[in-house]
């Protein structure tokens, strides 16, 4: 469903994705592991698009997506929902607003039917009967949860999640959690999470991906990468700093 | 310092091809795509209804001014009946447009610069385009539309309340007798004045909209990048209003005239 050849990516001089390659299937669920500002999300835009690689090909459903104009990218990302690391909510727009946006040009679907799509959604997330709120009302947790349910009110054949528990306390991130499985299984969607967070990989991802120095450097399941030995990926789960180098 | 030179002049160049660029794609979208009416009347009533009161106070002072500031020179040569023609002229074919664009750029197009640029730092143009909207679409066109739209019915206020305030000034406070100069303003103040006060308004309104959509579209990161586009949006819509107008004039006064 989703595959990537050969990407690379720079910044100025700065080299963030290098001969990046990898596939996805349909109804998979996959997680991109990495340090901040591996690339993760770099990563991720170019999935749906939102950025344009050096040099390589970003194929969804066969189709390159590298060579559309933005215009053509659009009728692919119907394909697509995407949860932003901040929400991205639009702060000038209701929750219920927000959430119709994909509706606002399809002049098919009757009002009715709009309303009871955004409040089904709503439920499907567990925030029912906060459509008249504003963003700016909500806390970190119930936009994730907006947001999320602006991504998936179209019935999306695959969701992105950037850093989708990142900025939240360990109980408000295990809802997440659950809520990635739940939208997963709900929708039949291919799911591609982007994360640090160990225990969200752990849960969410049936295939594990680790970026590390600008390429994928391990691919497995779940259990495959937290019971490896390999010194790079054992640092990586057990969260251990090496001394010699500088992390800040 | 030559190098510097050049950086300036390439960057100028190449803010001018996306500015262009941008430009293109408005008009793409006009032809494929359907704009939404509750945004295009949103941004009127915003660009349009909000900004009267800035642009009747412009228009009414600077009419003012340039009767009082006419009267004077002209009384030396018993010229105050003319008064009135001065204002009518110069309201219709430059002052009217110039002000209005130039207080509507202050106004509307930082405002629209601060706003896109905020949607940007904060991801929400990325999640438009996530959602298959093309922030041209959404964003751009309609306030260019409502600009084109807006700026026209706000210089014609501003003309008549500029003239209305003249009229005045002239009349009850400097004493101008006000048979002869209202019959001598209709007299020298001809259509074509008019014509081209309203076709510098209609160009004056999407060089506001473009700039400020496209600072904010591409302002830099954070409070500080957010900042700095709407400085710009406004200095560089102000400047390029000024340096249109001259050659607006040049070329419609020999069009019309």
């Amino acid at each position: 469903m989703i595959e990537v050849r050969q990407l690379n990516k720079s910044f100025g001089s700065h080299q963030i994705l290098e001969e990046v390659s990898f596939q996805i299937e349909k109804g998979e669920s996959v997680v991109i592991l990495g340090r901040s500002g591996g690339g993760k999300s770099v990563l991720l835009k170019h999935l749906i698009g939102l950025l344009r690689p050096d040099s390589g090909h970003v194929l969804i459903e066969g189709e390159d997506i590298v060579r559309m104009n933005e215009r053509s990218l659009l009728r692919v990302r119907h394909k697509f929902g995407m949860l932003f690391q901040s929400a991205a909510l639009f702060d000038s727009m209701t929750v219920e607003e927000n959430v119709a946006f994909a509706f606002r040009q399809d002049r098919v679907i009757k009002p009715v039917e709009i309303g009871r799509k955004v409040a089904e959604v709503l439920d499907l997330v567990d925030l029912p009967g906060v459509g008249k709120k504003k963003p700016s009302e909500l806390s970190g947790g119930m936009r994730k949860r907006v947001g999320l349910a602006r991504a998936i009110v179209d019935r999306p054949e695959i969701v992105l999640y950037d850093e989708p528990t990142t900025g939240l306390d360990p109980i408000v991130s295990d809802s997440i959690d659950r809520l990635i499985l739940r939208v997963r299984d709900h929708l039949d969607v291919t799911t591609v999470v982007v994360t640090h967070d160990m225990r969200t990989a752990r849960r969410c991802g049936q295939r594990i991906f680790l970026l590390h120095n600008k390429r994928i450097y391990a691919t497995g399941t779940a259990d495959e990468i937290f019971n490896s030995t390999d010194p790079i990926l054992r640092q990586f789960v057990d969260g251990v700093s090496d001394p010699k180098e500088a992390i800040f | 310092m030559i190098q510097q030179g050049k950086s300036l002049i390439t960057d100028a160049l190449e803010g001018l091809g996306r500015l262009t660029m941008l430009a293109r794609e408005c008009f793409v979208s006009l032809i494929t795509a359907k704009v939404s009416w509750r945004d295009l009347l949103y941004q009127i009533y915003f660009t349009g209804v909000k900004s009267q009161s800035v642009v009747l106070i412009t228009g009414a002072f600077t009419g003012m001014v340039l009767g009082a500031q006419t009267y004077f020179q002209f009384h030396k040569v018993r010229m105050d009946t003319a008064t009135l023609a001065v204002v009518g002229v110069s309201m219709c074919s430059e002052l009217g447009p110039v002000l209005t664009g130039l207080m509507v750029a202050g106004r509307v197009g930082a405002a629209i610069a601060a706003e896109i640029g905020t949607m940007r730092v904060t991801e929400q143009i990325d999640a438009l385009r996530t959602l298959a909207t093309h922030p041209v679409d959404y964003l751009v066109v309609p306030r260019l539309l409502a600009l084109h739209v807006a700026l026209p019915l706000l210089t014609i206020e501003a003309i008549t309340v500029g003239i209305g305030a003249g009229y005045v000034v002239g009349v009850f406070l400097l004493g101008i007798d006000p048979v002869y100069s209202w019959h001598n303003m209709l007299k020298y103040t001809d259509v074509s004045d008019l014509m081209v006060g309203l076709i510098k308004s209609v160009i004056f309104g999407g060089i506001v909209a473009l700039i400020g959509c496209y600072k904010g579209m591409n302002c830099g990161e954070g409070a500080e990048g957010v900042g700095r586009a709407t400085t710009e949006a406004v200095v560089y819509s102000s400047i390029t209003i000024l340096i249109t107008n001259f050659f607006l004039t040049m070329t419609l006064g020999r069009m019309l005239s």
